[in-house]
């Protein structure tokens, strides 16, 4: 019992963190159609700069605003400097398919790069704002710590303001027009590209979010956040790509997948369990686990 | 106040869809541009809403020139294009398509009131305001599409085939509807459709495109009066 309630917490606060990255995906694929890569590469750089102002003033909430700051704003610059020039040029031809892949995976090893160049390749810590140390049921210690149910708290309000945003506010029905129809958003007056450019920092900000929350329990390296990709990617795919809501509900089924999986069979089968889910949805619902009538809202 | 077309050209790559179009449609009239499949009427309508750049020639609305800025820019001089194929936004609910029409104007008590005569013009949609507008029979799905446009409160209307795929009934009524725009609020129109006769009976001039270029215009009496066009448009 004591350790199912435990796998249950672990799992939910490590699929939180999975659900940030997912939504992140999400947001980019569908108003671009491209699957963003760079994404572990735009979240490290924020990380790293949270490392730095943790470093410098002891705040963690400091560190953490500037974080989702900094995602915003390379979110934004990516879109517009790279993405929006490479869909300028590349119009036809197999290219077009590939090019956007090609070049997020690239940014992606460029900005790790930047970052190995600038911080060196050694491991660096982040310290957590709340206690790591587990929880005393009884006399047993759970794994599950104060810091984990920070974790799903602060999850669970970015989860909030973002459902907010995007279906009360003009803005959130700008986002959503613009990426369903940019045709018909731009000739009911939607400024599209620069709607899209936004959208973009909102999936960068969320993709910070995640990078500096994952950081406490682990260390940051340049590379540290690749993991993040893997399995925020897993769950927007089983998400169905498509739905802000899927992309949460594919992160937490992946965040206990894993835990339960590597509490109760074996550690080492946690890649695997990811990519078992992910494989079985595909076959199995294909457009997603939330897909029907409703799936492509939210 | 009009609509000025001069000597239009479009092409897709190497195909002239467009070919040295001119045609004015006074404020406050329906012109109906009639043509069969291919004859480049979509073609004409998205390039006057910014959606496709010309070749050559000019549109003026007033004194706005149509192919100075973006669509998102076209619509805030008053002209509202509605594309062909019933479109609306499926994933958004009926109401949200058609705050989105107004969105640009940044004023949500207008938004209101416009609803509500847009939901005057179209009951049906203030009974399904709440549902997504892929559940909504095609025939509704026209009439969100044309509430959507109304919205923005444009001056000009640009209608790509609102007829294709509906039942003679629910032609007839959104027939009357664009009429009764005319009628109302005079607002200017411009009615691409396959439907030459249902089009011609309710408009004030008429154009015959084929393979883009204009093979008869005038009002729309004389084009139901002519042999040339009845048998090619009419069938009879
Ligand atoms: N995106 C495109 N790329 C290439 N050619 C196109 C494109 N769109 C239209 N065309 C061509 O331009 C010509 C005019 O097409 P357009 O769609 O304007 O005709 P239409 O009068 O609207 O026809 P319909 O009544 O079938 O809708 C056709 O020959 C068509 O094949
Ligand atoms: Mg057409």
């Amino acid at each position: 019992m004591y350790k199912f309630i435990s796998s249950l917490l672990i799992g939910l606060s490590l699929g939180a963190i999975y659900s940030l990255m997912s939504i992140s995906l999400v947001l980019v694929w569908r108003s671009t159609r491209v699957v963003n890569f760079a994404q572990a590469g735009q979240a490290i750089v924020s990380t790293y700069i949270a490392y730095e102002v943790v470093n410098r003033t002891g705040s963690f909430w400091l560190a953490f605003i500037v974080a989702i700051l900094a995602g915003a704003l390379l979110g934004a610059i990516v879109d517009r400097y790279f993405m929006r020039p490479l869909f300028k040029r590349v119009t036809t031809g197999p290219i077009v398919a590939i090019a956007p892949v090609v070049a997020t995976l690239g940014l992606l090893g460029i900005l790790r790069a930047i970052v190995g160049f600038i911080w060196g390749v050694e491991l660096k810590p982040i310290a957590a704002p709340v206690s790591l140390d587990g929880y005393s049921l009884g006399s047993e210690v759970l794994p599950f710590a104060p810091y984990n149910a920070l974790v799903i708290l602060i999850v669970a309000i970015v989860l909030i303001v973002l459902s907010l945003l995007f279906q009360k506010t003009n803005l959130g029905l700008s986002l959503r027009a613009s990426a369903f129809s940019p045709e018909i958003a731009r000739l009911s007056g939607v400024r599209v590209n620069e709607i899209r450019t936004l959208g973009w920092a909102i999936a960068g900000a969320a993709g910070a979010i995640a990078g500096i929350l994952a950081t406490p329990t682990s260390y940051l390296s340049p590379n540290s956040l690749d993991i993040l990709l893997v399995f925020g990617f897993a769950a927007a795919v089983i998400g169905g790509l498509e739905s802000m809501v899927g992309a949460v509900v594919g992160g937490l089924v992946l965040g206990l997948g894993v835990t339960f999986v590597s509490n109760y069979v074996s550690t080492s089968l946690i890649f695997p369990t990811a990519f078992v889910f992910l494989i079985v949805i595909l076959l199995v619902r294909p457009s997603g686990i939330v897909a029907g009538k409703r799936s492509r809202r939210a | 106040m009009s609509l000025v077309v001069s000597n239009l050209s479009v092409d897709h790559g190497a195909i002239r869809a467009v070919s040295g179009v001119s045609f004015t449609v006074e404020s406050g009239k329906i012109a109906a541009i009639i043509g069969s499949n291919g004859a480049g009427k979509t073609t004409l309508l998205r390039t006057l809403s910014g959606l496709k750049s010309a070749t050559h020639g000019s549109a003026q609305w007033n004194d706005h020139d149509l192919f100075s800025v973006k669509p998102e820019f076209n619509v805030r001089h008053g002209i509202a294009h509605v594309g062909e194929g019933k479109s609306v936004i499926a994933e958004l609910s009926v109401e949200e398509n058609l705050h989105l029409g107004a969105i640009w104007r940044k004023n949500k008590k207008e938004m209101k009131s416009t609803q509500l005569d847009v939901i005057e013009l179209f009951p049906i949609l203030g009974e399904r305001i709440k549902q997504r507008a892929d559940t909504l029979s095609g025939g509704e799905r026209q009439m969100l599409a044309i509430g959507r446009a109304l919205m923005s409160r444009p001056q000009l209307l640009l209608l790509d085939e609102p007829s294709l795929g509906l039942a003679p009934l629910v032609i007839e009524q959104i027939f009357q509807t664009i009429k009764s725009l005319r009628d109302q609020m005079s607002l200017t129109v411009v009615l691409v459709e396959q439907n030459a006769l249902g089009a011609l009976e309710i408009a004030d001039t008429g154009i015959a495109l084929n393979l883009g270029k204009v093979v008869v215009a005038g009002s729309a009496q004389s084009l139901l009066n002519d042999p040339a066009v009845r048998a090619a448009y009419l069938g009879y």
